[in-house]
């Protein structure tokens, strides 16, 4: 899960992490006031999650009053458009107003898990503010990496060893170990996956704050945090991402115009995969997962249809634990009583697929029912086309 | 011969009066695995599905001589789970349940680098040697006994390969789940091993998905140490960056873990990449026939 900046700052501040001063507002008056208490120079940051908010007018430096209401007013309420963001771009609901700072030097700082190593890694960097894939790919040896085993946990070489590669003095050094151990609490007991500072700044007094903010959660591990699980942003997502959460399907609406239901997340990829090797366009990624009901599927093909992009419908259940059968009575279930105006190609396969076959060829509706996938995956593209 | 279990594995069911353990337990006592015992805490003592049931995996090791252990227990106590039996001396331990928080899995990665046990998963199908064993939720009957070990990232996609497989008169050694999850217990390299090891296995298949390094890394010790066939498919060609396909571990980030990379360096490396998924059965095939 994402949140957004203002939230990042919040858990920075809750576990001393130093940040700028300022707030976060949700109109341009509101914005405007917080700059002129915080004083000049200041910093309106539109809060979108997507990257690029910067070279896509979102982020402004306010020398005075005029320039902040100038801003506030722009940046409240724009559509950000970044290479992120799609060419749809992004409506800017919230902007965060901090006060401006004397930087002498950018740093780069984030916490991730190797998965190769089997632990957390940190990494830092003197080329901060810049896109860090880019420093690793130009100069890989700026980047310093310490791996933490859990026998040790965060110990004093480690960031020993971040502080002199980095090249700090003693007093910076003495901030920064500060706020590197406290970072690292803050990524363990949030079952963080990714913490980023970029840039994590040294002012001409040595403090070291961070001025950007970036936490993403382990899904995994929202079960145990309510205080992160609320701070989720329904805005930032998908509608129909949003609709297929509440039923846990795991839904990713993409650009094409095949709707695809299917169970597991492997083989929904490779469906996907397959309507590309002949020439269609997935519409979107739907795993109904493994244990799925009649009720769940109903609900997957509802939000398959709410799709306006849809014009071919795809269905490949491989019936392990599922039972094609049941899944076949869900699609039944659902088309009932709705209008639908695409076609529908089903491939059911595994426990009970002759019951399940059954159910849709009885079901009287239009169907296309193909046992082999490559058949299948061939008529769904072409019927996409036609329609 | 197969590899990880056999018929003579002695199981234990941890969360064995769940509502999963209860599902999918008596489905492996019908395939004919060995299941000696079932572990629930604060339920020791009593019988389920005429099997003992034990409030921990010592007790069950010790009345039972468990040494193969499966996992249904909730998230939320899946890695106190693999701890448990690894601490017990288990050898083998398969995880089935979803949704252990990464941060537990490192905990539980590490200490098992000081055990002997060998963990499979989480978030994975299980294993199945055909005609000796099932331990896990694929369904049995798509399996036959053969000479192709199959090895995948994910649950659905392997029943797919093992169904085409079947389908074309060829069989599996033993296939193996090792799950979708970004830290997990045996990766490619270690079951590669093994299959390289069997005198059973002639081929193998490995499917692979978008995320991490895994498959990078199985191809170049595929070319350094394995002398069998290898057929592989990665699926999340057509994956999006940036967003996590269902799997934990499935996620393109920072322009890494892509679909066309890991196929580049799999076929860099001689290995058969199939692009269609469904062509994976009879690439294994002409594998057999190359070679």
């Amino acid at each position: 899960m994402k949140i957004h900046e203002y939230q990042a700052k919040q858990l920075f501040k809750q576990y001393n992490v130093p940040v700028p001063e300022g707030s976060a507002a949700d109109s341009k008056d509101e914005a405007f006031g917080i700059a002129e208490k915080l004083g000049y120079p200041c910093v309106i940051k539109a809060q979108v999650h997507a990257g690029g908010r910067g070279k896509a007018g979102g982020v402004k430096l306010a020398k005075n009053s005029s320039e902040a209401k100038e801003y506030a007013a722009a940046i409240t309420g724009m559509t950000l458009v970044s290479p992120q963001t799609g060419p749809e771009g992004k409506r800017v609901r919230k902007v965060l107003v901090e006060q401006g700072l004397a930087i002498a030097k950018e740093l780069y700082l984030a916490i991730i898990v190797d998965r190769e190593a089997g632990m957390p890694v940190i990494m830092a960097s003197t080329e901060g503010g810049m896109e860090i894939e880019e420093v690793a790919a130009k100069s890989p040896d700026l980047i310093y990496k310490v791996h933490i085993h859990p026998s040790t946990n965060l110990s004093g070489f480690h960031t020993r060893y971040l502080a002199f590669n980095l090249g700090l003095n003693k007093a910076q050094q003495k901030h920064f170990t500060k706020l590197v151990q406290n970072l690292y609490r803050l990524f363990l007991e949030k079952d963080a996956a990714l913490v980023e500072i970029n840039p994590l700044i040294i002012t001409e007094t040595d403090e070291v704050i961070a001025l950007d903010g970036k936490i993403n959660f382990d899904d995994n591990g929202l079960f145990r945090h309510p205080d992160i699980a609320q701070m989720r942003d329904i805005h930032e997502e998908e509608p129909l991402e949003v609709e297929a959460s509440k039923y846990d399907l795991n839904y990713i609406k993409l650009d094409g115009n095949i709707g695809c239901m299917v169970n597991g997340a492997g083989l929904a990829m490779a469906t996907m995969d397959i309507i590309k090797y002949y020439g269609g366009e997935p519409a979107n990624f739907l795993d109904v997962g493994g244990g799925t009901s009649e009720e769940r599927v109903k609900e997957a093909f509802k939000i398959l249809l709410a799709d306006p992009n849809t014009k071919a419908v795809f269905v490949n259940i491989f019936g392990g634990i599922v039972r094609t059968d049941l899944v076949a009575k869900g699609i039944v279930d659902a088309i009932k009583g709705m209008e639908v105006k695409v076609p529908i190609v089903i491939r059911l396969v595994g426990t009970n697929e002759e019951e399940g076959r059954r159910i849709i060829e009885d079901s009287g509706m239009n169907f296309i029912t193909e046992t082999h996938l490559p058949d299948a995956a061939q008529k769904a593209v072409t019927m996409a086309r036609e329609v | 011969m197969s590899i990880l279990i056999n018929k003579d594995s002695r199981v234990v069911v941890q969360g064995f009066t769940g509502r999963e353990g209860t599902f999918h337990a008596p489905q492996m006592i019908e395939y004919g695995t060995n299941v000696v015992a079932g572990v629930t805490p604060g339920k020791g003592g009593q019988t389920h599905l005429d099997r003992p049931v034990f409030n921990t995996v010592a007790g069950a090791i010790k009345n039972e001589g468990a040494n193969v252990s499966v996992i249904f227990v909730p998230a939320a106590f899946g890695a106190d789970a693999i701890l448990e039996a690894a601490s017990a001396g288990i050898e083998v331990i398969v995880c089935i349940t979803e949704g252990i928080p990464t941060l537990d899995m490192v905990d539980v990665w590490n200490f098992l680098k000081t055990t002997d046990s060998r963990l499979i998963g989480p978030n994975c199908p299980g294993v199945i040697s055909p005609g000796e064993a099932k331990v896990g939720i694929m369904p049995a009957r798509i399996h036959t006994k053969g000479k192709i070990g199959v090895v995948s990232r994910s649950g659905t996609l392997t029943y797919e390969a093992v169904n085409q497989i079947t389908g074309l008169g060829m069989g599996q050694s033993t296939a193996v789940g090792i799950g979708g999850d970004p830290i997990i217990g045996s990766n490619f390299i270690d079951i590669l091993e093994l299959f390289n090891r069997d005198p059973e296995t002639e081929a193998v298949v490995l499917i692979g998905e978008i995320g991490g390094s895994a498959e990078e890394q199985a191809a170049v010790y595929i070319k350094e140490h394995v002398d069998k066939p290898v057929v592989s498919f990665i699926s999340g060609q057509t994956a999006p960056p940036g967003r996590r396909m269902g799997h934990a571990g499935a996620i393109i980030s920072g322009g890494k873990g892509t679909a066309a990379e890991k196929m580049r360096v799999l076929k860099e490396n001689g290995i058969y990449v199939v692009e269609n998924p469904s062509d994976i059965g009879i690439t294994v095939k002409k594998a057999l026939e190359e070679n």
